[in-house]
Order: C-alpha cells, then sequence, then structure tokens
C-alpha cells in the first residue's frame, strides 16, 4: 500500500487478507506493552479535525507499540482554529517530514484531496465524513474471523443510518469482496436506493427483522443525533423500529455476534440487554483497532 | 476608417440560412458586402481559407466577478478569455458585490467595459434587491441603464409570489426572466447530483428534482403572466421534456445548456475533484443524453458557458467547502465541435445558431447576424485542428477547468469585434498587422 491508506474501496482480496493475518500475529502484543523497534525512528501524526477516542488512542498505542513516535494534534488545538486552511496545515506538518500522517476530518474526501498535493507523506484514513473508515472494516473483519472461519456466505446485517455511515461503506466494500451477503436496513430517509449499486451481494429492507432472520452478524451503527432530523424519528420511535432488543436475537442464527463501531447510546439504537450479553463482541472490536492498526502502520511504513 | 477583406472562408450566418465560400467586407466597424469576389480598393486582406467565418459568437451566462471579486476575474480578463473562446459579446449576471441590482451598478459595468473590455458586455440586472429574494430591484431604471435580461442566478428566488410580481413587471419592460431553477430547500447542502456517485463518496446529493420542480413553476408562472421566461443552464431530462411542452403550448419560454452539461456525466468525476464542482451539478449520463437530445431538437435554444471563475485558494479545500462553478468560455467551441458536430448530431450550422441567433432571440441584443450593415462582429473557427487546452496559460485569471490538458479537434481561431481583431490563436498567420489589434 504505497501512499497511504484512503478506503477499503480500491483495496483487493490479497491486501486485505494479509493485513488481517498480520494483525492476528500482532493479537498478543494487544496486552502487552512492550514495544518493539520495527518503526523506531518513525514519526507518526495523528490530526484528528474530528472528535474521536477510540480510533486516535488506538492509532496511538498501535504506533507506540511498534516503537514509533507519535504526536497527536487536534484541530481545535492547532492553527486550524485561526482560520488556517486543510492545505496550509497539512503543508506546514509536511514540512517536519513526518513518516505518515493519520487523518480523520469530518469532511468527505479530504484525505483524498490531501493525498494529491501531499505525495510525499503517506495518509492514512481515520475515517473522513460520510465516505470510508477503513481500518474500522478491517478491525471489524478480524473481528469476525477471531469468530467464523471464513467471511464468505456469512449473512451481516448493517442497521441504522447507513446514509451518513463511514463505517457502513466501508465494511460493505470489505464483506462484499470476500463473499458475504449485506443486509442493509434502516429508516428510509437514511438508507438510499443507490446504496444496492455500491457493491455486489447488497440488499436494501426498511424491516428490522428482515434484517436480522438468519443473519451470523448484526452490525449496529451509532445513531447521529445531530442527523435524526433527517429520518423524522423520535428517539423512542426510532428504538421501537430499529433498536436492537434481545427478542430480536431469536431471529437470528444461534451463535450471532452482534457489533457497534462505538461510542454506543444505550437505549437508542441498541438495548443494554443486547450490548452487555454474551453475544456482544463490542470490546473485542476496540482491542481488535491495536492489532489492525499495527498491522496497516507496519505495511504502510515497514521497510 | 479601416477597410478589411475576410477572404474565401465558409461563411455561415444562420439568420439567412447561408453557408457558402465567400468574402466578407467590414467598413468602419460595420459588414460592408458578403459575397464572392469582392473587391474594395484599399483593404487589408485577411485569408480565411478553409475556416468558417460566422457571426460573432453570444454567451448569455458568464460571471466576471467585477466589481468585488477581482482576485477571481475582472471585466477586462473576462472579455479576454470571451476573446480567446471566439465570443464577441458576453452577458455578466448581477452576483457581483454591490449585487447589480439598481442603475448605478448597471453603469458602471458597462462604463468599465467601455473603457476595459475587449468584447461587447451586456449586464443582466438582479431580479431582487440583493438578490435576497425579498423585494424586487429597481428593474426599469436597470432596463434604462442598458441591462439585457433579470436573473437572480445562483441564489433564486423561493417565493413564488416574488416570481410572478417579477415576471409582470419584466413582461412590462419586455425582459425575459433568466432563472437559474433550483428549490433550495431540496438541494439544501448538497455538493454534487443525487446518485450512485454522491452515495458512494459520501457527499451530499442534489437531486435533479430540485431543478425540475422550479422550471415547472416557473412555466406555470410564464402562463400565468405572459412572461418569457428562460431557462438558464438546464442539466435535467425532466426539465428539457417540461420546456419542449411548454414551447408546444406556445408560451414565451426558451433556455439554454452548457458544453459541461452536454459533454460530463456525474460518473466521470475524478473522486472529490472540485473543477468538477458547479450548479447545477454533473448529472446521470441518461440527463447528458436528453441535454443532447434537447439541442438537436430544438426544446434548448441556447449554448452557454455559464463560466464561472474562482480563485485558487478557495478551489483547494475540501470539496464540500469549495464555491460552484468551473470556467467555460476558452472550451465552448471545442467541446461542441467534439460533442455535437463531429459525431453528426447536429449541422455546423446549427452549431452557430447556438451561439448566435440562438441567444439573441432570448435576449433582443441586435447582435448574432452577418448582414450588411450590422456590426462586424466576426467568430472565425476551425473544425480539424488539433490543440491541447492548457489553463495555466488561460486569459482568465482563475484555473478552474475540467478540461485542462484535454485535446481538442477543432477551436476558435481569431475573433474581431466591430471590425478589429480583439484576439487570433497562436498559430495563425491571417496577414492582419498588430496595430489593427
Amino acid at each position: 500500500m504505497p501512499g497511504g491508506l484512503l478506503g477499503i474501496e480500491s483495496l483487493d482480496r490479497v491486501e486485505i487478507e494479509g493485513i488481517l493475518d498480520r494483525a492476528k500475529r500482532f493479537q498478543p502484543r494487544q496486552t502487552d506493552s512492550k514495544k518493539s523497534d520495527q518503526l523506531r525512528g518513525r514519526m507518526i501524526v495523528n490530526l484528528f479535525f474530528e472528535a474521536s477516542t477510540r480510533t486516535r488512542t488506538s492509532f496511538e498505542i498501535a504506533a507506540k507499540r511498534l516503537g514509533a513516535d507519535a504526536i497527536s494534534i487536534t484541530a481545535s488545538a492547532s492553527s486550524v482554529s485561526k482560520g488556517e486552511s486543510l492545505v496550509d496545515t497539512l503543508n506546514t506538518l509536511g514540512a517536519m517530514h513526518p513518516d505518515a500522517i493519520v487523518m480523520r476530518h469530518a469532511a468527505s474526501g479530504a484525505p483524498h484531496f490531501l493525498a494529491r498535493y501531499l505525495v510525499e507523506t503517506p495518509i492514512i484514513n481515520a475515517g473522513d465524513g460520510t465516505h470510508e473508515h477503513p481500518t474500522q472494516a478491517l478491525l471489524d473483519a478480524r473481528t469476525i474471523l477471531d469468530r467464523r472461519p471464513t467471511l464468505e456466505g456469512l449473512r451481516v446485517a448493517i442497521i441504522g443510518d447507513i446514509a451518513h455511515s463511514r463505517v457502513a461503506r466501508s465494511n460493505m466494500y470489505l464483506l462484499s469482496k470476500f463473499g458475504a451477503h449485506i443486509v442493509l436496513c434502516g429508516p428510509a430517509s437514511l438508507l438510499p436506493p443507490e446504496l444496492a449499486h455500491l457493491a455486489p451481494n447488497i440488499s436494501l429492507t426498511h424491516k428490522m427483522e428482515d434484517a436480522i432472520r438468519d443473519a451470523d452478524v448484526i452490525m449496529m451503527l451509532r445513531v447521529q443525533l445531530e442527523r435524526q432530523h433527517e429520518a423524522a424519528f423520535s428517539a423512542n420511535e426510532y428504538f421501537q423500529f430499529y433498536g436492537l432488543r434481545l427478542e430480536h436475537m431469536s431471529l437470528a442464527k444461534p451463535d450471532a455476534i452482534v457489533m457497534h463501531p462505538g461510542p454506543i447510546n444505550r437505549g437508542r439504537e441498541i438495548s443494554s440487554e443486547v450490548a452487555d450479553s454474551q453475544r456482544s463482541v463490542i470490546l473485542n472490536q476496540v482491542e481488535n483497532g491495536i492489532a489492525v492498526r499495527m498491522a496497516v502502520l507496519e505495511r504502510i511504513l515497514g521497510n | 476608417m479601416s477597410k478589411l477583406i475576410i477572404r474565401n472562408g465558409r461563411v455561415m450566418d444562420p439568420a439567412s440560412r447561408l453557408d457558402a465560400v465567400c468574402d466578407v467586407a467590414i467598413e468602419d466597424g460595420r459588414i460592408a458586402g458578403i459575397g464572392p469576389n469582392i473587391d474594395v480598393a484599399g483593404s487589408i486582406e485577411l485569408d480565411a481559407s478553409g475556416l468558417m467565418v460566422a457571426p460573432g459568437f453570444i454567451d448569455m451566462h458568464v460571471h466576471l466577478r467585477e466589481p468585488g471579486f477581482e482576485h477571481a476575474e475582472t471585466i477586462e480578463s473576462g472579455s479576454r478569455a470571451a476573446a480567446a473562446g471566439g465570443f464577441t459579446s458576453i452577458c455578466c449576471m448581477p452576483n457581483t458585490s454591490p449585487v447589480n441590482d439598481n442603475a448605478t451598478v448597471t453603469s458602471y459595468i458597462i462604463e468599465r467595459a467601455q473603457r476595459h473590455a475587449v468584447v461587447n458586455v451586456f449586464p443582466i440586472g438582479a431580479i431582487t434587491k440583493g438578490s435576497a429574494g425579498e423585494q424586487l430591484a429597481a428593474i426599469g431604471l436597470m432596463k434604462d441603464a442598458g441591462i439585457v435580461a433579470i436573473s437572480d442566478d445562483g441564489r433564486p428566488v423561493m417565493n413564488a409570489r416574488v416570481m410572478r410580481r417579477a415576471m409582470e413587471t419584466a413582461r412590462s419592460f419586455g425582459l425575459p426572466v433568466i432563472d437559474h431553477c433550483e428549490d433550495l430547500h431540496l438541494s439544501s447542502g448538497g455538493d454534487m447530483n443525487e446518485g450512485v456517485q454522491s452515495v458512494r463518496l459520501g457527499l451530499r446529493g442534489i437531486p435533479a428534482a430540485s431543478e425540475d420542480v422550479m422550471v415547472a413553476r416557473d412555466i406555470l408562472l410564464a402562463e400565468l403572466t405572459g412572461a418569457h421566461f428562460h431557462v438558464a443552464h438546464i442539466s435535467s431530462r425532466h426539465s428539457v421534456e417540461m420546456l419542449a411542452f411548454a414551447k408546444a403550448r406556445g408560451l414565451a419560454v426558451t433556455s439554454e445548456a452548457t458544453p459541461h452539461h452536454f459533454a460530463l456525466s456525474d460518473s466521470e468525476m475524478p473522486d472529490y475533484d472540485s473543477n468538477y464542482k458547479m450548479k447545477p451539478p454533473l448529472r446521470s449520463t441518461c440527463d447528458v443524453a436528453a441535454i443532447t437530445a434537447g439541442i438537436v431538437s430544438g426544446a434548448i435554444d441556447a449554448i452557454a458557458t455559464d463560466h464561472a471563475p474562482h480563485a485558487g485558494s478557495e478551489k483547494m479545500q475540501e470539496f464540500e467547502q469549495c464555491p460552484f462553478g468551473i470556467l467555460g468560455l476558452e472550451t465552448a467551441i471545442g467541446i461542441t465541435l467534439e460533442r455535437l458536430v463531429h459525431p453528426g448530431k447536429i449541422s455546423l450550422l446549427r452549431m452557430v445558431e447556438l451561439f448566435t441567433t440562438g441567444p439573441d432571440r432570448v435576449l433582443n441584443l441586435n447582435r448574432g447576424r452577418l448582414a450588411v450593415g450590422a456590426p462586424a462582429d466576426v467568430t472565425l473557427f476551425d473544425t480539424e485542428r488539433s490543440w491541447t487546452y492548457d489553463v495555466n496559460r488561460s486569459a482568465s485569471k482563475s484555473r478552474n477547468s475540467p478540461f485542462d490538458g484535454h485535446t481538442f479537434r477543432g477551436g476558435p481561431v481569431a475573433t474581431l469585434v466591430s471590425g478589429k481583431v480583439v484576439w487570433a490563436a497562436d498559430h495563425v498567420g491571417l496577414g492582419i498587422p498588430a496595430a489593427s489589434q
């Protein structure tokens, strides 16, 4: 992956498998704070223009476990708040010659735009607007593969505000490439029909029961409160129709798992009983974030 | 004064349906004669063998950015880009700062143009004060000062009652109402055409319906008021259908299409390239086909560029932050030849019509004809020479074009305004002394 990691859409299976296999080898080091020296002397800038706890922290930990220096900058603390343009901010950082920039931005395509101007520095997309969040899809795939031999033939329900979800897009691309069947489910205004054309093996439904029936994996998405008006549902009504509750679980496969990229809104898109149940792998996802990001950094920065 | 003969060109004049190899004589800035083997003593001769000789092209939709945004374009630089694109007359939209919503601004633009522009500049006045969509602008006074139409381009009038009053007023002053048809509530926050691409890229979509509902509203209001309603930069297939319907009903309804809307679809945009961001956005391939069909059928009356310069810093931002609009003047002829004439969709004479009598019939500029006594505005172009557009050499002050680096077959060769050569392509030795410029 020369030039960084902008999205899952343009990756092929071999590249994805390579990262997932490598991430598996890194899993023991998630709980072992010893540093290695694979990326010693390398500098990684984490540039976050949008609030993030888990993604930023897990990129930082991943970098440090590999021996790299990680510097985290949040937009409000930087010159961005003084009116500097994105290009100028990145040029300034680029002039300090970091070995990679991990970037989260509220605008779709912001890392792609920068990659065109900052050709020397690999850019790793840590979430761009409503477009892609590639490392999330990779850690989700790692989490599923920790429990299933293959993604092929799995039935994966993704439920919630699909239209505005970068997690959904990256997961759709990844799962589709490996032959999973993806059922997208959400209120009509948050589920544009064009989604079915983004990749093979995608179907759409507005009925939660249809999405969950026989599912191997149920991925819940965070209700984006700031976009709730577009769905025209009150919190109550939303939970009634699109919230995951214990009673739904009998529709899914007996060993189905429940995933969520976090942060979860209990009682909005998922009930506490489900979130805290044996079926939930939400914390495993967080753990795998470190191994997967180690694999990505190694892939991009390693020799 | 000077005498000039344009020799042996293929002279095309849609108004008289003339299409023949002959000469055009110019005297004192006016057409003095058209025919074979004209002989006028003391004339400068201009060899146009192999070239098309057409009435000066009119671009009825450009943004010159002056006053207020001179960092992006000026009346002078925009007019030079027009000349380089083969245009002899351009109509400038009122979204300057201040907005051209009163006779003082109109007169300012006309005076600046007389002093600095190399082509004819016809201002278009605002519909409402500040283009805020509430109170009507000083339409009559602007008409006396020289506007040729009214439009709140870019900030369309949302209130149907205000639009109705505007149409009534415009009708009484004999002005067309040009509407940038966009329901701002429906398009709200959108950055590109709503479709698979916008969903794929995670960009907010602008549905074609946001154009269609306003075209429908304005057609009904034009029927109610008897006004002449002109659809700016039509981009959606349903709008073309409605326009054909309105014309069949005998309403005074016309429209223009831009080269980019019949040349490009949303699927051709390189991911997040802001040089492909404009309003209306590039639509689906079905819409592109419908615009082309509308041009062929006559539902669409004119080609206009919507030349919209933006400084580099404005376009060098996150896609959703970038302003809408692209350059258009210098590539219009090349694109039209490539997409419409060379594939055999329209004839050369129809192409000339779309750039001359087409817009002139909308605006009554009394331009766009090669007739004895008419101002000698002439566009010379060729249909075969290969050339590559280099936006860094553009006469415009801005660089926002998706056609940078594109190689065209045929393009503008020389531009004459009132008998004066205001631009000629680098390669041309027309035998015209530089002094005549």
